[in-house]
């Protein structure tokens, strides 16, 4: 009995972003990495084109992560004392794009400093081939001041930067346009908060191909379920010509599973939750791969168990 | 998939002899679209409309049960695509594999270890849901033997995978009267599969390797008078199981496309080479559509992982999973024990009853009547604010059961310290920690001066 395969032809896509430039195009990355650019639901490629695959993102603290999880720092080692070789070890590990993550203050407390940011975003642009994300601490002056001061310091590299947030977006979507970089905006789980914020990116004058769009999520047992099909309706609407919504989309799922105690804590849990790394490098690795299946282009990942894991999924769907 | 007024009036006399009721058939014909009327109220309608029309109402994912003697899986009977359409109504099987070609004494072992499992996850006891045996040595005793042991070892359902209807039929007969899932009928042997299967009264999983093969097999074995059909379009790697599953899902709901209106069954451990990697192909069928899921592998860590993710994406989307508000009395609390306040949001009721509990101290866990939402998400919407922090305190009667007045808050909302203070005068406000993990050693530090 001859079936009708039931393919979906989608009116359309989500823009392409390129992070990074090398030598040829004015900065220093050894190659460039492009999200996004899909006419199709993810993975369904008898449907339409995904011209890019999901791209995994490492983690770098400018500072020594003492509240992670001790299977992080086991993995990690020395190279996480020091943000350049922690980047290295990013990129050794196989991930395609490396996610510095700035703190409020220095080992011993002192505040960050322009200065400071400036020198560890060399230091790391030195240490790496990769194209680079820099994120400030999240608080509204301390952002101001530190994302300039990298904008300034990483131009031509095509960066991205953040966190754009609906209360603090401005200083630091200027930063990005005077210095040719990208900007990552993140809302809280909510399809409209997320075009809103896109919209009011692009107002100024951004580029909608140099945003990308953070819809925010949650870890594995913990509301990731909210996180999925925001993302779920975020793709739809996109696919269905809603330009605002046409972005490629960032999740940090490693953040996100590690905070738990599932992954983080080996005692004083259930017998019932199993091995403690099996089970954190699963919550991690799950984490990921459900949030690919709702549309996710760039994964933060944590642990280079997961990126290998991770990683290998993605070759599999992608696979003609 | 429902028909539209339209198409129903179609079907009706078109006499507008107005017996049922209504003024015309096509008046009759729209109440019906909206189940608004029943058909029975036309004298008139024809056999072969009603059936039409009965048909038209089926589910267009059959629902697919099956039974041991303490256990039942249902599956199928799905309505959407993506779960914020409306929600996922049957969540997957997960059922684990033994063969047969193994010793009795280890078969017996794996499926009690297996089926034994449990994991309590917000309040809810999860577990797997039965278990596969597999007639890897070709010979019905062998089989009948294994499938009498898994019987004997658990009380959840089974699923029999067998190629010789032979085979099948000695460990149909092992299965008692419980109803399992036979596996599979192909185009060789579905004339002796579906005669078994019609026979027992139990369902039968077809296979095939394309949807054309697929969709004939189902024809030919529902022709044959078996009703409950499970799927297996052959595919196994995680690409083309998202692909095969996602069109099946369209064609039984978009096009109401009766031959593959089946729910469809997985082996994730065929296309992994070790048990992460399983887990990563289960978790994506846990995601798109499948119903039954067969594991080669076992563990708890990834069982635990699998089965919370499968209560997520099952979840009603429109409703979370909410705790009753209220007084919760955690380690036999005393008036000198500590006062806490949460939200009715289940995964942050149990992130702190669980701390709390296992910290062996005694508490009194105030429980806030948020409309199910986590700490911040409820302070952002209004819906855990100094007064209804207040309203709680007052109206769940603690204060009569404590000889103290100190209230500790979650870390989260330090900033509502000031207010709630205002609105509890008396009281002594105090911020806890910001993670539930933190307070037992918040607690141990914590006391009553
Ligand atoms: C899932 C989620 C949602 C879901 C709701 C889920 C639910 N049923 O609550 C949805 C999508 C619906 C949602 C909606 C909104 N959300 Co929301 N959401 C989240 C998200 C991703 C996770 C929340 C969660 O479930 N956490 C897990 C639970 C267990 O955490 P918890 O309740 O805080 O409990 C922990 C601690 O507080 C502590 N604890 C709890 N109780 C107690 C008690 C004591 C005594 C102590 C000591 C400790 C303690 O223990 C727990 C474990 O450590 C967070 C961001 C994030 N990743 O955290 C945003 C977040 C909470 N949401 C946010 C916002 C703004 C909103 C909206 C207002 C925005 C919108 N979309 O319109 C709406 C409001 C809802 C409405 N108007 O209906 C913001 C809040 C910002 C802020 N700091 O104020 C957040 C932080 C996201 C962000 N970064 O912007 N959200
Ligand atoms: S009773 Fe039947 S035939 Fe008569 S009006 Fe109603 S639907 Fe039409």
């Amino acid at each position: 009995m001859p079936v009708e395969i039931p393919v979906e032809k989608w009116p359309g896509r989500v823009l392409e972003a390129t992070i990074g430039a090398t030598a040829a195009e004015g900065g220093t990355r050894s190659r460039v990495v492009k999200v996004g650019g899909e006419n199709t639901l993810p993975f369904m490629l008898t449907d339409g084109e995904m011209p890019n695959p999901p791209r995994i993102a490492m983690e770098v603290l400018d500072r020594y992560p003492e509240d992670w999880s001790p299977l992080l720092l086991e993995a990690w080692g020395d190279a996480a004392r020091d943000p350049a070789q922690w980047a290295k070890a990013a990129e050794d590990a196989g991930a395609d794009l490396v996610l510095l993550q700035l703190s409020l203050t220095r080992d011993g407390g002192k505040p960050t400093t322009a200065a400071d940011a400036r020198a560890i975003t060399r230091a790391v642009l030195q240490a790496t081939g990769l194209p680079i994300m820099v994120f400030g601490p999240g608080q509204v002056d301390a952002d101001n001041e530190l994302l300039v001061a990298v904008a300034e310091e990483a131009a031509g590299e095509r960066i991205v930067l953040g966190i754009c947030e609906e209360k603090n977006y401005r200083t630091i979507v200027a930063a990005a346009l005077a210095s040719g970089h990208l900007v990552n905006g993140r809302t809280a789980m909510d399809v409209n908060l997320a075009k809103q914020l896109n919209i009011l990116i692009a107002d100024m004058g951004m580029p909608l191909d140099r945003i990308i769009m953070d819809p925010t999520t949650a870890g594995l047992g913990y509301g990731i379920e909210y996180g999925y099909s925001v993302m779920e309706r975020l793709r739809l609407a996109a696919l269905q010509g809603d330009k605002m919504t046409q972005l490629p989309m960032l999740v940090t799922p490693g953040f996100e599973a590690w905070r738990q105690k599932e992954s983080k804590v080996g005692e004083g849990v259930p017998a019932s939750w199993g091995d403690w790394r099996e089970r954190a490098i699963l919550w991690e690795t799950l984490t990921a791969t459900n949030l690919l299946l709702a549309g996710a282009n760039v994964l933060v990942l944590r642990h280079p168990e997961t990126v290998r894991r991770v990683r290998a999924f993605i070759e599999r769907m992608m696979a003609k | 998939m429902a028909l539209t007024g339209l198409q129903i009036y179609k079907l009706l006399p078109q006499t507008n002899c107005k017996e049922c009721g209504y003024p015309t058939c096509l008046a009759f014909a729209m109440k019906l679209a909206a189940k608004q009327a029943e058909l029975s109220a036309c004298p008139y309608v024809s056999e072969e409309a009603k059936a039409q029309l009965d048909a038209a109402a089926a589910p267009p994912i059959r629902l697919v049960t099956v039974q041991g003697p303490g256990h039942k899986v249902s599956v199928g009977n799905e309505t959407v695509i993506f779960r914020h359409e409306k929600t996922f109504y049957n969540p997957p099987g997960l059922f684990v594999r033994v063969k047969d070609t193994t010793p009795i004494t280890d078969i017996q072992k794996a499926v009690q270890e297996a089926m034994g499992y449990s994991v309590v996850y917000v309040g809810m006891i999860l577990h797997l849901d039965g278990v596969a045996v597999e007639a890897a040595s070709g010979n019905p005793d062998t089989f009948a033997a294994a499938v009498k042991a898994a019987r004997e070892a658990t009380d959840r359902p089974l699923i029999l995978i067998a190629s010789d209807p032979a085979v099948m039929k000695a460990g149909l007969a092992a299965a008692d009267d419980t109803r399992p899932l036979l596996y599979a009928a192909t185009a060789e042997n579905w004339q002796e599969m579906a005669a078994l299967a019609k026979g027992a009264g139990v369902p039968l999983a077809v296979r095939a390797d394309s949807l054309d093969g697929l969709a004939e097999l189902t024809e030919k074995v529902g022709g044959a008078g078996v009703q409950d059909i499970v799927l297996d379009p052959g595919v196994r790697d995680p690409a083309g199981t998202l692909v095969t599953l996602t069109h099946l899902r369209r064609l039984a709901l978009k096009k109401n496309f009766r031959p593959l209106g089946f729910p469809v069954i997985t082996f994730p451990g065929e296309g992994a080479a070790d048990a992460i990697e399983e887990a990563q192909l289960a978790a994506e069928h846990i995601a798109k559509y499948a119903g039954f899921i067969v594991l080669d592998r076992f563990s708890p860590a990834m069982a635990y992982a699998l089965l919370a993710w499968r209560v997520n994406i099952y979840t009603n989307p429109q409703e979370p999973i909410k705790v009753q508000p209220g007084i919760y009395e955690i380690n036999n609390p005393k008036p000198d024990s500590p006062v806490m306040i949460t939200t009715n949001f289940s995964i942050t009721y149990f992130s702190v009853a669980n701390e709390v509990d296992g910290s062996g101290l005694p508490g009194w866990l105030l429980v806030a009547d948020a409309e199910g939402m986590s700490v911040l998400t409820a302070w952002a919407a209004g819906k855990f604010d100094a007064e209804k922090i207040a309203k709680t305190v007052k109206t769940t009667g603690i204060e009569e059961r404590i000889a103290h007045r100190k209230l500790i808050i979650p870390g989260a909302v330090a900033v509502l310290m000031g207010e709630v203070e205002e609105e509890l005068p008396g009281w002594q406000i105090l911020v806890g920690p910001r993670e539930a993990v933190d307070l037992p050693g918040y607690l141990k530090l914590w006391s009553v001066n």
